[in-house]
């Protein structure tokens, strides 16, 4: 609608009710590819995030059902879900989304007031404490040697034990960026790493089709002006910019930029997490900082640390930066001179 | 300054001007150490017998220190003390001693050792400062302490693991394992653990005071003397 005619205000609740409808496609997509699991791991963090949410505000005596509506807990806890394995023990995606939301969300003052992004914050507390877990992703089904039923899941994740004595390798395997890391400490170069059955045309089988829907429902969300474009494009250009570098430079020890963008968090991370409205930066120019710190990061994380994948520090790293980067990039006030002298800057 | 009661100096220390809880002094020990509940209360009681001692020979001296050069007086006082300790703990405690580490030479520019020598032994007679510098010292054990216990249990899911580096070999079996089969929470035993649960100790000594100030709303609160 053009102006002046004012459109409806947007409020908290319909633009996250916005996000995850976005999210849909991907969660349809996961579903078909790797199993139901994830449908259980975000009903676990939806119930553990309301539950919390609900306690957190009773203690701190806000109104309770307002803030439960908004929705911004679902969110945390589709994107905590998402983020984290599926077909884990239950309590991994509780204990996570309790953290997120107690302590990384309430305690900093709740929704608008936290520093961190609470899902980010979940996932960051959970591979550092529980490594092992964390990384035992489901294989996709096409290459699984072993297709377990919902309940066998369910089983799994509640009771521990796969059907026959079947062992957790039948179902599990390292993702795309894992398999990468440890084939080419092996020595093993990039091309023929990539030959491997695990990996599809750009990045993981299976993984990079929900990367796909992740930038579909991305997409969505910005043509519904819930987001913008700054952090995801300067995120994604970012790390595309310095995979290529690297790829260029030497292509047998670093993988194509199309593999970093398609591969583990890149895709969910710039349209759904560091677009964050409380967590990220709020000025034009300042998005475009923020995007583009995290998707530097992100591509030294993965290509010279020690963890599967970066997203979730880059984040939380550049998350720390936004007050500054705030403070020094709000944009020109009309009628004022294009440089102010330093002492009229906050 | 002067005609300060032991009663009050005893629930300053512990309670009302904590060390950790209130003036947030010493931090860095208090976060380093406080990975269990042993490690916690052997450095507090460490730092406890130094400040005690530091407050008293401090307090002893005060009128024969010029104003002008105090502090590095203080400070060799309390370094030759903390010697004492030091070398106390490496032959009676050996193992405990190896644990802590560098924490306890570090007692020396522990800021809360030294702001008690500055902020009352020089300022009140013997016995009172002696009684200040422990009940301080005491104050900060028992956060040590609590706080120690709390990231042992969330990390390892154990209580009073190590206390054989105190009691001997024999006192092994005193450890208690609350959850057979716990996975451990290792963000507990890191450096965020401390933090988030010193938070949380400050947040419960705040709401404690808070419901106390709200059961006797209007009786006048003899506001505590900064000491």
């Amino acid at each position: 609608m053009n102006p002046p005619y004012v459109t409806g205000s947007s409020s908290v609740s319909t633009i996250m009710l916005k996000v995850l409808l976005a999210l849909l496609p991907a969660v349809a997509a996961y579903v078909l590819l790797f199993g139901p699991a994830i449908l259980i791991g975000i009903a676990l963090a939806s119930a553990t995030a309301l539950a919390c949410e609900a306690f957190m505000l009773r203690l701190r005596r806000y109104p309770i059902k307002p803030f439960l509506l908004d929705g911004s807990a679902l969110v945390t806890a589709w994107l905590l879900a998402l983020a984290m394995p599926p077909l884990a023990p239950w309590w991994l995606v509780v204990v996570g989304t309790a953290f997120a939301i107690v302590v990384a969300k309430q305690l900093y003052g709740g929704l608008g007031s936290n520093l961190f992004n609470p899902a980010m914050v979940g996932y960051a507390v959970m591979i550092i404490s529980f490594p092992a877990q964390m990384t035992q992703w489901q294989a996709p089904h096409a290459l699984a040697s072993l297709h377990l039923s919902f309940l066998q899941e369910l089983q799994y994740m509640f009771g521990g034990t796969l059907p026959d004595g079947a062992k957790l390798d039948a179902v599990t395997m390292a993702t795309p960026l894992d398999t990468l890391r440890t084939q080419l400490k092996l020595g093993h170069s990039v091309e023929t790493i990539r030959q491997m059955p695990i990996f599809g045309a750009f990045s993981g089988k299976g993984s990079e089709t929900v990367a796909w829907c992740y930038l579909a429902g991305g997409l969505l969300l910005w043509q519904q002006r819930v987001i913008t474009w700054h952090i995801p494009a300067a995120f994604l250009a970012t790390l595309a910019l310095a995979a290529g570098a690297f790829y260029l430079h030497d292509p047998a020890h670093f993988a194509p930029p199309w593999f970093h963008l398609m591969s583990g968090g890149a895709m969910l991370g710039a349209f759904f997490i560091a677009t964050d409205p409380v967590t990220g930066a709020t000025t034009p120019k300042g998005k475009l900082i923020f995007g583009a710190g995290i998707g530097l990061l992100t591509y030294i994380i993965r290509a010279f640390g020690n963890f599967p994948d970066g997203v979730a520090f880059a984040v939380l790293l550049m998350n720390i930066c936004v007050p500054l980067i705030d403070a020094y990039t709000q944009p020109r006030v009309f009628g004022h001179p294009t440089k102010p002298g330093r002492g009229t800057q906050q | 300054m002067s005609d300060i009661g032991y009663k009050e100096i005893v629930l300053n220390g512990l309670w009302r001007q904590n060390s950790s809880l209130v003036q947030i002094l010493g931090m860095c020990p208090l976060l380093a150490v406080s990975t269990t509940l042993v490690n916690g209360a052997s450095l507090g009681l460490a730092t406890a017998l130094v400040m005690a001692l530091s407050n008293g020979a401090v307090s002893g001296v005060r009128n024969l220190v010029p104003n002008e050069i105090r502090i590095p007086v203080y400070i060799l006082i309390i370094a030759v003390l903390v010697t004492v300790v030091e070398l106390t703990m490496n032959a009676y405690f050996h193992h405990l001693y190896l644990v802590l580490g560098i924490f306890i030479p570090l007692i020396v520019t522990n800021c809360i050792v030294l702001a008690r020598t500055e902020a009352f032994a020089a300022k009140n007679r013997v016995l009172p400062s002696l009684v200040d510098g422990l009940m301080m010292g005491l104050g900060l054990t028992l956060v040590l302490a609590v706080l120690g216990a709390m990231r042992e249990i969330f990390g390892k899911g154990t209580l009073l693991s190590g206390i054989e580096l105190a009691f001997g070999e024999p006192a092994k079996h005193w450890v208690i394992h609350l959850l057979p089969g716990y996975h451990g929470f290792l963000l507990a035993i890191l450096p965020p653990g401390a933090f988030i649960g010193l938070g949380l100790l400050i947040a419960l000594k705040n709401h404690i005071e808070q419901r106390k100030t709200e059961a006797t709303p209007r009786r006048a609160q003899a506001g505590p003397v900064a000491a």
